[in-house]
């Protein structure tokens, strides 16, 4: 009971967190300098023309208006058509999903792999060796470029061993989960530093938590006290952690698909801008916003569900 | 005398390093690097945007340290006089979240109440927003250049340094220095700018540190996207483009300015450590 009075509590609170997104979006794009009808026309604009066009995307109407329309459009899952092919944007940006899905998981599972051992390995002994090894990783991890830890990994990984495929995204599942492999682990490599740096200082504060010390002084074996006191734990932190950082690897998969030439969501928005088509730069900035507040709610839930204490 | 005791152990004070050594090999990397930056005209004789056509991707030599590229551009050259545009860049594009922030969060930690919640609002629908999907779409609203990497860099990066000073305001207000400076009828500004600020400002000077290599990051990966400083001016990212097509002949084209990217963030990092450990003593 608490854990859905809780949800609901949560679910209350991403409404205004919507909303300021598409405050933001909307006045994004409006802010933008010169006629979108000079764009549609090309050449081709005249005053009487470019004055069919304001018509036709409603922008001749008072903008507090204009807002409210767009908001009844994105409650009926409508966000536009594009400029160049008039194509729905919301189906565009639904077309591209399954490859950016494939490098959010890939890159949360990998950065999962890599973060929690590490972690787990470096608070088991607070200033031993191990640990000082563990803690050099995010100094030297944090200024790695992605773009450029992706173009490593082509080279070593894909060019010298042939292991994987250095781009596109293939037409299988399995040939998904290969060609994504590569662009996950350089979303992963870059995203570590940052996990396993507060990792670390939440297994440190697990260690010594009273509960812990508890199992300890029972006699319970170190490995099953780490096996079942702190891994569980360990697991909590990394939802939390994650969650904060979700943001950045939304981020990360936008340039990452670009090295690895996968056509996912955030190629759709690069590509956008030559064309100066904005109802795609405006589609797909929402989507991915919106995006992050979802991920963020399921990570809170997911963290409510394991410790019960956050619904209380 | 009095002042001393109101306003607790100045910064300056705090700041003194012992037996820091990972600090100073930051600082020495860091002082490095803006040095190569700064003298780059006196180091290499290249212009590092002269093409040469006909020696392209020459292997490194006598003459060309590092090889030249495509267009016969002097790979070396490039490279140091890449680190002045992502290193002034990077630097100055915290300036400006940093003190942003910084004011915002003091403001709103001191006073609370409405301005408070609205700004946390701000805050709540800004940290939403992917910071690369944003500077895209700034680019796409500003151009590309370093005016859109600055605008996209403050309007999402002042939100850490205000969380940060609004959460350490609303512990250092309730402390007895402070109460002190009130009780003694001092203005609020006062109190804000002298008492208050030098206490609270420390950890976001630890934090702009990896804020930095944040900075330099995203000019690389925009520079990258072709989205950045533009060509052919030499810049780190727009380099590694660059040389992703030949990266089987000379992998070292593109491999360096990240490497040069790695050795600055590793300098930053080790300064921001050697704040947290001194600091924390």
């Amino acid at each position: 009971m608490n854990f859905l009075f809780y949800a609901g509590k949560r679910f209350l609170q991403v409404i205004p967190a919507l909303f300021g997104i598409s405050i933001a979006v909307f006045f994004l794009v409006h802010l933008i300098p010169g006629d979108p009808a000079d764009i549609i026309l090309g050449q081709t604009a005249t005053p009487a023309r470019s004055k069919v066009i304001h018509h036709m995307l409603g922008i001749d109407r008072p903008i507090i208006v204009q807002y409210f329309s767009f908001l009844n459009h994105l409650f009926h899952g409508s966000l536009g058509k594009s400029y160049v092919n008039n194509l729905s944007v919301t189906k565009l940006i639904l077309g591209r999903l399954s490859a950016t899905a494939f490098l959010m998981c890939g890159g949360i599972l990998l950065s999962l792999l890599i973060s929690v051992p590490l972690a787990i390995l470096a608070a088991s002994k607070e200033g031993a060796t191990r640990d000082q090894v563990v803690r050099v990783i995010p100094i030297v991890g944090l200024g790695m470029p992605q773009v450029w830890v992706g173009i490593e990994l082509i080279l070593l990984l894909g060019l010298k061993v042939h292991w994987f495929p250095v781009s596109g995204f293939g037409d299988s599942f399995l040939q998904h989960i290969r060609s994504t492999f590569l662009p996950a682990l350089s979303i992963a490599i870059g995203l570590s530093p940052i996990l396993i740096r507060s990792l670390r200082a939440s297994m440190l504060e697990i260690l010594e938590a009273d509960f812990v010390l508890t199992a300890k002084a029972k006699g319970i074996g170190k490995m099953r006290v780490t096996l079942s006191h702190v891994v569980r734990n360990a697991i909590i932190a990394s939802v939390t952690v994650l969650g904060v950082n979700i943001a950045y690897l939304v981020g990360s998969t936008v340039i990452v698909e670009r090295v690895f030439a996968i056509p996912a969501t955030g190629s759709l928005m690069i590509d956008a801008i030559a064309t100066r088509d904005y109802p795609i730069v405006q589609g797909v900035t929402l989507f991915f916003a919106i995006v992050v507040v979802i991920v963020n709610l399921l990570a809170d839930l997911i963290h409510a569900a394991l410790d019960p204490r956050v619904a209380l | 005398m009095s002042t001393t005791l109101i306003r607790g152990k100045s910064l300056t004070g705090r700041l003194k390093f012992k037996g820091n050594g990972s600090f100073y090999l930051g600082i020495g990397i860091i002082s490095l690097l803006v040095i190569i930056a700064a003298a780059a005209p006196l180091i290499s004789h290249y212009d590092p945007t002269g093409q040469d056509l006909l020696n392209t991707l020459v292997p490194p030599s006598r003459h060309h340290w590092l090889g030249t590229d495509q267009l016969g551009r002097d790979v070396f050259t490039r490279i140091i006089y890449g680190a002045r545009i992502d290193l002034t860049i990077g630097f100055a594009a915290v300036l400006l979240p940093f003190i942003l922030g910084t004011t915002l969060g003091l403001v709103s930690g001191w006073f609370g109440g409405w301005f408070d919640s609205l700004l946390m609002r701000i805050v709540d629908t800004t940290i939403a927003f992917p910071f690369y999907v944003l500077a895209i779409a700034l680019v796409f609203i500003v151009g590309p250049g370093p005016k859109a990497i600055i605008l996209a860099i403050t309007l999402v990066g002042w939100v850490a340094y205000c969380r940060i000073i609004r959460a350490a305001v609303l512990v250092a207000k309730e402390l007895d220095y402070v109460h002190a400076a009130k009780l003694s009828g001092l203005p609020t500004a006062r109190i804000l700018r002298k008492h208050l600020l030098p206490n609270v400002i420390s950890q976001a000077i630890i934090f702009s540190m990896s804020d930095i290599v944040l900075s330099i990051l995203a000019i690389v990966s925009l520079g990258y996207l072709g989205l950045g400083v533009p060509i052919p001016t030499a810049e780190w990212g727009s380099m590694i483009q660059e040389g992703q097509a030949y990266i089987l002949q000379q992998w070292w084209i593109p491999t360096i300015p990240g490497v040069m990217v790695v050795i600055t963030g590793f300098g930053l990092s080790l300064i921001g450590d050697g704040l947290v450990r001194r600091l924390n003593k």
